[in-house]
């Protein structure tokens, strides 16, 4: 068959935009109508984790699916719940993107190329990943970046495959990926433990560059005593993931 | 000085206190986030039994003479009421989320039941 844009095979395929979003009022209503205007025929699905605010309203007012969780589970219960959501309705591919606003909508389609290509299960959006006449243009704090690039070390060394930018959320997955995250996804911080578990159930896992934007409202909920903690428990999460057995994804009777 | 017996016992069962800890992870028994206190107790434990020197250098700080491995006892207590006081927080958390959980189980229950009667 002559190669075409990969993004046509999305029409046969059924596309779902997990959208984990915790007190974004704000911010909602914009990537609900940026992830329309991509253009890529995903249906978006918010998942409100807690919110006190009318996050599920305006979500709801402006076309989306919302997931109301009854209190506040973290990003990593939060995006789990969409995943659980996309693997149960039968998609066969879903993006995450933060409900903050971070992640640009209009890149999505090169982060989704690879896993529509079937060149990968999991695609992962990267700050840091090399591209062409294009410096850095990600602005973060110092020991922040410097946390980024030492869990990036550890993670390349455990995958053996350079990674850059194992923090980012920014993410396409297949069927499989759907299948392993839905039933098993960590807490608190997920990505990273994330990437590492996807490796070690045999997943194949790339990184497309892309540039993420300021956060729209809020602040990020790592602070610097919560960096610490998180350094430290994502470090031993990933030690002791070393000695688990993995159980490879099946293949779901369909 | 501290008796070395005392050393080497307290040694072994910090440390199999640390080993045991990080299994439960393994077997995904205990979650990170709870496992954090419990290591930092195995592993400070170890260390004063091991740190023979160090153990009584502490003890002399804060007045102990007669007999260092009380040090021992103190954080040991210390840490376990760090632990609890955790959990009490922990308990606290999840009995308000129960609450809500039923709480919004009678409300669905009562739409569902709308839905197919009405």
């Amino acid at each position: 068959m002559a190669p075409r844009p990969a993004a046509h095979r999305l029409a046969a395929l059924r596309g779902v935009a997990v959208v984990p979003a915790y007190n974004e009022e704000a911010s909602i209503a914009g990537v609900i109508r940026e992830l329309r205007a991509a253009e890529l025929d995903l249906d978006v699905i918010v998942v409100d984790d807690g919110s006190t605010d009318r996050t599920a309203d305006v979500a709801r007012a402006h076309g989306a699916r919302v997931l109301r969780l009854p209190f506040n589970l973290g990003i990593g219960g939060a995006v789990q719940t969409g995943f659980r959501f996309a693997f149960e309705q039968g998609y066969d591919v879903a993006v995450r993107v933060d409900g903050d606003g971070q992640h640009d909508p209009a890149q999505l389609r090169a982060v989704l190329e690879p896993v529509l290509r079937d060149e990968a299960d999991v695609a992962i959006g990267s700050r840091f990943a090399p591209r062409q006449g294009d410096p850095d243009g990600y602005r973060s704090s110092r020991s922040r970046r410097i946390g980024i690039r030492i869990l990036a070390a550890v993670v390349s060394r455990l995958v053996g495959q350079r990674l850059t930018d194992t923090t980012s959320g920014f993410q396409a997955l297949n069927r499989r990926g759907i299948a392993l995250f839905a039933r098993d996804y960590p807490h608190d911080y997920p990505e990273v433990e994330a990437t590492v578990m996807a490796f070690r159930s045999r997943l194949r896992l790339v990184e497309v560059p892309v540039s993420m934007r300021e956060r729209g409202g809020g602040r990020s909920s790592i602070t610097a005593l919560r960096s610490i903690y998180y350094m430290v428990k994502v470090l031993l999460a990933l030690f002791v993931g070393l000695f688990r057995r993995t159980v490879l994804p099946e293949e779901e009777p369909r | 000085m501290t008796p070395l017996i005392v050393s080497i016992l307290g040694s072994i069962a910090s440390f199999a206190l640390v080993l045991v800890v990080l299994e439960l992870i393994r077997s995904r028994r205990l979650r990170e986030r709870y496992a954090l206190l419990w290591l930092a107790t195995g592993l400070v434990l170890t260390a004063l039994s091991a740190w023979r020197g160090g153990l009584n250098t502490i003890a002399g700080w804060v007045g102990v003479r007669s007999y260092p491995p009380a040090v021992l006892f103190a954080v040991g207590v210390f840490f376990i009421l760090a632990v609890l006081l955790h959990y009490s927080t922990v308990i606290s958390r999840l009995s308000d989320q129960n609450v809500l959980l039923a709480q919004r189980l009678a409300l669905l229950e009562e739409e569902l039941r709308d839905g197919v009667e009405g």
